[in-house]
């Protein structure tokens, strides 16, 4: 009886994790592909969607039950298995590193005492998708975007990690919610702001690194439409092509949500300014979250704009640009906070 | 080739997106906001068919024979009664291929009877070519369309075709009337009938339209061109000449 009692707390604890971080992933990307639509439609003079309710917010649900709608075609001389699966092997890693990302103050459904290293080491999971459906789309746009993907990937992966390192190094904390609290606590020469101040370079390298990582503009060379005709998403159609399309927006929204935390403060709206005690127990978390989500979708606008305003790169421009330029800055950048850090 | 520095121009693109999207686009909402067309704008062709009289001239004169008349031959009693029959075309089709026609516009230009106007209509796009031929009911819709033309200049005299018809249509209406009140007070009729006939003619004095010397120095040293100068000078002396004997009438 106990037993039972007990897997139906478990259950319950699931549940109430669960629920919630699907429910985030479902709409958050909503959120950023409006952003997207709208803002790179005004920034080229265009409306975008207008149509589907008021000023087109339902344009993306509209969009949804279309894919829902489309005829699921797999090549014959595609390998099925591995084609049918890539979509969700790209998808998962996003749903899984929100598992991690506090939203607020008690707002996150597990505090990993490695945070940061689960939440890198998971998103670079969904490269593996996108190999996958390159390489069995039995396509060679496809596995030309496929590769890029992972050269892309290994390359940008680097110096996204140094940075994060950085922040590590500042903080003497892998776990997501001690950075935040960390940060709360941080000051420079008295004054409390977050660690984008000192670490204006890493933010920097954080945020262009994760534009390679999710591959948008100008680092979208894999999916790059006018060479490799969408590169690894050539083959599919309907419900995996959107799967696809998700995975790009709530990466975007997943690595905004990180360098939110690691660099922005996280949920607090300025280092040192606390929430109120006196206020009723509930609405502290419900205007934490509400800052946190307002921070993320201001970095996604960050993309939306850079994607708008900047043509593409060359391929060996990127990796010109990682190995030679970022990696490097990377590395100084971690020396030069740890100097910082045995000297203060 | 070693990395290229980033340059102040990747900051002026984000600048030039950012302004872009401040302002308002220009994008017409159209089907739910009509565009603000001019007033002559040439967008279908209408038939007035009334006017017509079948001599295909516009029909001999469009560039791409886009336009389709028949016609038959009709006897007529002779006008007044006496004499032979005559005879006379009538209109039995008139149609546009609006596939083919090109939008020069030289049918209105030709036609001698007035019977071809440009409307502003530009909403008849169809499924399928052969729709787009309009016939005669389609192009007389059409006519409904077309905007009045445009106003005379002040002090330019009214056509003669429209003097008649205004009067004609003034005779009538004092007919109408007198033979109401001759209804109604048969003894006050005949008095009353001359009495309304003056007031009308004497509502709006005739002037000569004439350049008025002083207005069209004036507008020519502000810099008016010669053509408005002159249009505006006569009806400033029009509109003077009125005044003054209108005041010479009431005193």
């Amino acid at each position: 009886m106990e037993s039972l009692a007990s897997t139906g707390y478990l259950l319950l604890d699931l549940l109430l994790k669960v629920v919630p971080i699907v429910g985030f992933f479902l709409i958050a990307p909503l959120v950023a592909g409006y952003i997207e639509h709208k803002g790179m439609a005004h920034m080229q003079d265009r409306l975008g969607p207008m149509e589907a309710l008021p000023h087109g917010v339902g344009q993306l649900i509209a969009d949804g039950i279309k894919f829902i709608q489309k005829e699921d075609i797999i090549p014959d001389a595609a390998d099925r298995w591995v084609f049918a699966l890539a979509p969700g092997v790209a998808l998962v890693p996003a749903l899984v590193i929100l598992a991690v990302v506090p939203l607020g103050p008690g707002v996150f459904a597990e505090n990993l005492d490695v945070g940061v290293f689960f939440a890198l080491a998971v998103s670079s999971v969904s490269v593996i998708g996108l190999l996958m459906a390159g390489w069995a789309s039995a396509n060679k746009y496809s596995l030309l975007g496929g590769l890029r993907a992972a050269a892309q990937l290994i390359a940008y992966e680097l110096p996204l990690v140094l940075a994060a390192a950085a922040v590590v190094l500042q903080a003497e904390t892998l776990s997501l919610v001690g950075i935040v609290e960390q940060q709360f606590a941080f000051t420079v020469l008295g004054i409390p702001v977050p660690y984008a101040v000192p670490h204006a370079v890493g933010l920097g390298l954080f945020f262009v690194a994760s534009l390679a990582e999710l591959n948008r503009p100008p680092f979208d060379m894999p999916i790059a439409d006018s060479e490799l005709i969408a590169g690894h998403m050539t083959e599919y159609t309907g419900l995996r092509y959107a799967f696809f399309f998700l995975a790009e927006y709530a990466g975007m929204v997943v690595l905004a949500a990180l360098a939110t935390v690691l660099f922005l403060g996280g949920w607090y709206i300025w280092p040192g300014i606390a929430y109120p005690a006196g206020w009723p127990a509930w609405l502290t978390p419900v205007i934490a979250t509400g800052v946190t989500v307002g921070k993320i979708m201001t970095l996604v606008f960050l993309m939306v704009w850079l994607r708008a305003t900047f043509p593409r790169l060359r391929e060996d421009q990127l990796q010109r640009m990682s190995w030679l330029v970022m990696i490097p800055i990377g590395l100084f950048n971690i020396v030069v906070v740890a100097i910082a850090k045995v000297v203060a | 080739m070693p990395p290229t520095v980033p340059k102040i121009g990747l900051l002026k693109g984000l600048a030039l997106t950012l302004k872009t999207m401040m302002k308002p686009s220009t994008t017409a909402q159209y089907p739910h906001v009509k565009p603000d067309l001019p007033p002559r704008t040439r967008g279908v062709i209408a038939l007035m068919e009334e006017n017509c009289t079948v001599c295909m001239l516009c029909a001999r004169e469009c560039p791409d024979w886009c336009i389709y008349i028949d016609s038959r031959k009709e006897t007529v009693p002779a006008p007044g009664g006496g004499g032979r029959m005559r005879t006379r075309n009538t209109l039995e089709r008139f149609a546009i291929d609006f596939a083919l026609c090109m939008y020069c516009g030289i049918c209105v230009e030709v036609c001698p009877f007035d019977a071809l106007f440009w409307s502003p209509e530009f909403e008849y796009s169809t499924y399928s070519i052969r729709e787009l031929t309009h016939e005669r009911d389609q192009l007389r819709r059409w006519m409904d369309t077309v905007p009045p033309p445009p106003a005379l200049e002040v002090g330019a005299e009214t056509p003669s075709e429209i003097e008649t018809g205004l009067d004609k249509a003034r005779k009538e209406a004092e007919a109408q009337i007198s033979a109401l009140l001759a209804a109604q007070q048969p003894a006050a009729a005949a008095e009353s009938n001359g009495g309304t006939a003056a007031a009308v003619a004497e509502d709006e004095p005739h002037v000569e339209a004439q350049v008025d010397q002083e207005v069209y120095d004036q507008l020519i040293a502000e810099g008016a061109s010669e053509r408005v100068a002159r249009a505006k000078a006569k009806s400033a002396y029009v509109r003077k000449e009125r005044a003054r004997l209108r005041a010479a009438r009431d005193s």
